[in-house]
């Protein structure tokens, strides 16, 4: 199993986690939005990758959306909403960077504890896989947790689906993983338009205290 | 031949598709208003079909068992009902101008969305097509929650959003765990993911892998039931949607959402060595009972307040399900048929309240008996329906919880009567001043439809005097399958 496959998929994997915690530290908007898109180039290999060694090409399909939509489509459009609202300068984070540094490291060793203990008989590459893909999860909604508007808040969401996308290719031979990952694309696209439509006038900056207090309760 | 026969599993969600892209491109409200009853009503013969035109072999893409018909009946008889208190709803909404055509095109197409999404989640018999489907269902409300486009609706709608994603997004991570803990035994692809396979072969999965997952599982999907702490997109949306919608919402997609929960107790208690899920299940009903009945108290908004209600209801049935055995399954199944029953014909009520008032706020609602004594009426027998007092439905079912719950476990009775009384009590502080007294502020005459409030509120009357023996026995045997 320690082939060349195995590293690679191994060093895709942490570099995925490793983004998140630069995602986590970024306070302007624009940068965000860059190492977003960083994140689902790494993403998109880290799945192609795996279609290579599981030998299922419909995973290709998958590291295309992730690519095409959201390495490339959904940052534009955030960068034209960022821009037309004016905060692409603006810093904001309801919590310092130390504290949520420190935080996001807790959240990866409690995954890492929990996943390679729980999945101890799986074989090493799905275990790592589901350990590294728990700790983007975390991470992501921490991010959730830790920002206040809107457009940052759906930045955590997409990263903490990235994570999910890394377990469901992870897991081998699984299922509706092109499907699943099209109905994410939707579902954010939604999230997208939302945000564009609805809330181009307010400047959004009332509602998301409310909703990051209740997203913190999910957590529990 | 096969291939051709009739089949009323596909049919319940086959049909609202071919409506909601029927519905999204005819214009005119009377029109549409109808068929969006007709296709209801259609959806609903084919799920009563389901009793009696032969089950399709399990192992299948598609899941009939005892369990989810009463689910699959339930929901399609709630949707038929309220499709005629809508289209009375919606008449109103564009004759004040609240919604214009467009929205209202949207609105039915999405309705019908919603009914194919919840028909599929039920039927499925892959744990990924079922999440799929919830995710859509998720999707349609809250476009239905934004639609009257007020900086309130707005504002609920990004709530539920945002919540409602978060836990999709726990609960996909479960599934996937689910699919892993089944992959070593079942092997790869698509029969991992069935449920009947699933279950029949949970005893040789790995247990922690299981415990895990279905801690995920139920965070995620009991976001959208709306179990404490997780609750807070739910009130909003039910308050600042259109009512039809929120009584959609109590009366069916928070069913949806328990029922994907009980799918995967039934999967855990299959294996011996997983964790029992019923102590978590038990623990966060009770809390969200306990929460939602002192919240009660300090609502102004009445649909909010109804809102919060269902909380308490859904609490209560998940505390059921969750100390489980027969008796607590089964008065769990009976409470929530009776709460989906009851909670949508006070919707129904409310809803026109708030038309002939023209305000949500409890303060401001007074004397209805006297303005308008069958609306008024209809409010206090589905409050008092609701409230649990006898003879009527809710409180015979609400009796089977409480004492199966002191036969069994004697010191969980003490919050869970303690929570039934205070969210009593709530209402019927309200009530008094809602139903009775001078009438006072704006009182349109009612253009209401009473038939589907007054058919749940009689349905529910009966059911406190009457339950038919074989409605008993059907319930009691999906209880046995509860486990």
């Amino acid at each position: 199993m320690h082939g060349l496959s195995f590293d690679v998929a191994h060093l895709l994997a942490g570099s995925l986690v490793l983004i998140s915690f630069m995602l986590l530290y970024q306070d302007r908007m624009l940068a965000l939005l860059n190492v977003f898109a960083a994140q689902a180039f790494v993403l998109a290999a880290s799945v192609a990758w795996q279609a290579h060694i599981q030998d299922a090409p419909h995973l290709y399909v998958t590291a295309a959306i992730a690519l095409l939509f959201k390495g490339i489509a959904i940052p534009m459009a955030l960068r034209r909403i960022v821009r037309r609202l004016g905060i692409h300068r603006e810093i904001e984070t309801v919590v310092g960077v130390v504290p949520t540094m420190l935080a996001g490291m807790a959240l990866v060793a409690l995954s890492m504890v929990v996943m390679l203990r729980v999945a101890a008989e799986a074989d090493p590459l799905a275990r790592e896989d589901l350990a590294f893909a728990l700790s983007v999860v975390l991470l992501g909604l921490l991010m959730m947790v830790t920002r206040r508007n809107a457009v940052s808040q759906v930045v955590g969401f997409m990263s903490l689906e990235n994570g999910l996308i890394l377990a469901a290719t992870g897991a081998k031979g699984m299922p509706l993983v092109v499907e699943i990952s099209v109905a994410f694309s939707i579902l954010i696209a939604f999230i997208v338009i939302g945000i564009f439509l609805s809330r181009i006038r307010e400047r959004f900056d009332t509602v998301d205290i409310e909703a990051l207090d209740r997203a913190r309760g999910e957590r529990r | 031949m096969r291939e051709f026969a009739f089949r009323p599993e596909v049919a319940a969600f086959l049909i609202p598709l071919a409506a909601a892209g029927l519905l999204a491109i005819l214009p005119g409200y009377r029109l549409t208003a109808r068929l969006n009853i007709l296709a209801c009503g259609l959806t609903l013969l084919a799920a009563l079909s389901l009793f009696v035109l032969p089950r399709p072999a399990p192992g299948g893409y598609f899941l009939v068992d005892d369990l989810n018909i009463v689910f699959v009946v339930l929901s399609c008889f709630v949707a038929f009902t309220t499709s005629i208190f809508s289209a009375s709803y919606i008449g109103h909404e564009i004759e004040i101008g609240r919604l214009t055509p467009a929205y209202l095109r949207f609105y039915h197409a999405m309705y019908q969305a919603l009914m194919f999404a919840m028909n599929l989640a039920l039927v499925t018999n892959s744990i990924g097509v079922m999440w799929v489907a919830i995710e859509i269902a998720t999707l349609t409300t809250v476009l239905m929650v934004g639609i009257y486009r007020t900086h309130e609706a707005l504002e609920a709608a990004w709530k539920y959003f945002i919540l409602g994603s978060v836990g999709i997004a726990l609960a996909l991570f479960g599934t996937i765990l689910v699919y892993m803990a089944a992959q070593p035994v079942v092997g790869e692809g698509a029969e991992a993911m069935l449920w009947t396979v699933l279950v029949s072969r949970a005893g040789e999965f790995d247990a922690a892998f299981l415990n895990v997952a279905f801690v995920f599982l139920f965070l995620g999907y009991g976001t959208k039931v709306g179990l404490a702490p997780l609750h807070a997109w739910l009130p909003d949306a039910h308050a600042e949607g259109p009512t039809p919608i929120s009584a959609v919402l109590s009366g069916l997609l928070l069913n949806v959402a328990l029922y994907a929960v009980l799918r995967f107790k039934i999967l855990l208690a299959g294996n011996p060595g997983a964790l029992a899920p019923g102590p978590l299940m038990a623990t966060m009903g009770l809390a969200s009972l306990v929460f939602a009945g002192f919240m009660l108290y300090r609502r102004r908004d009445i649909k909010r307040m109804f809102a919060y209600s269902s909380i308490e209801h859904m609490g209560i049935i998940t505390f059921a399900f969750g100390l489980g055995g027969p008796f607590a399954n089964f008065a769990g199944l009976l409470h929530m048929v009776m709460h989906s029953l009851t909670k949508s014909g006070i919707f129904f009520a409310v809803g026109h309240i708030a038309q002939v008032k023209r305000t949500q706020d409890i303060g401001r609602i007074t004397g209805l008996t006297v303005s308008h004594p069958l609306l008024g009426w209809g409010l206090v027998l589905g409050v008092v329906a609701i409230a649990g007092l006898p003879p009527l439905g809710i409180f015979m079912s609400e009796f089977l919880v409480v004492s199966s719950t002191v036969a069994r476990e004697p010191l969980l009775a003490v919050p869970l009567v303690g929570g039934i009384l205070v969210g009593f009590g709530a209402l019927m502080l309200r009530l008094s001043g809602l139903a009775f007294g001078e009438p006072t502020g704006p009182s349109d005459p009612a253009k209401a439809s009473y038939v589907p409030m007054y058919l749940h509120l009689g349905l529910v009357f009966v059911a406190g005097f009457y339950l038919p023996p074989m409605l008993v026995a059907w319930f009691q045997h999906v209880a046995a399958q509860l486990g």
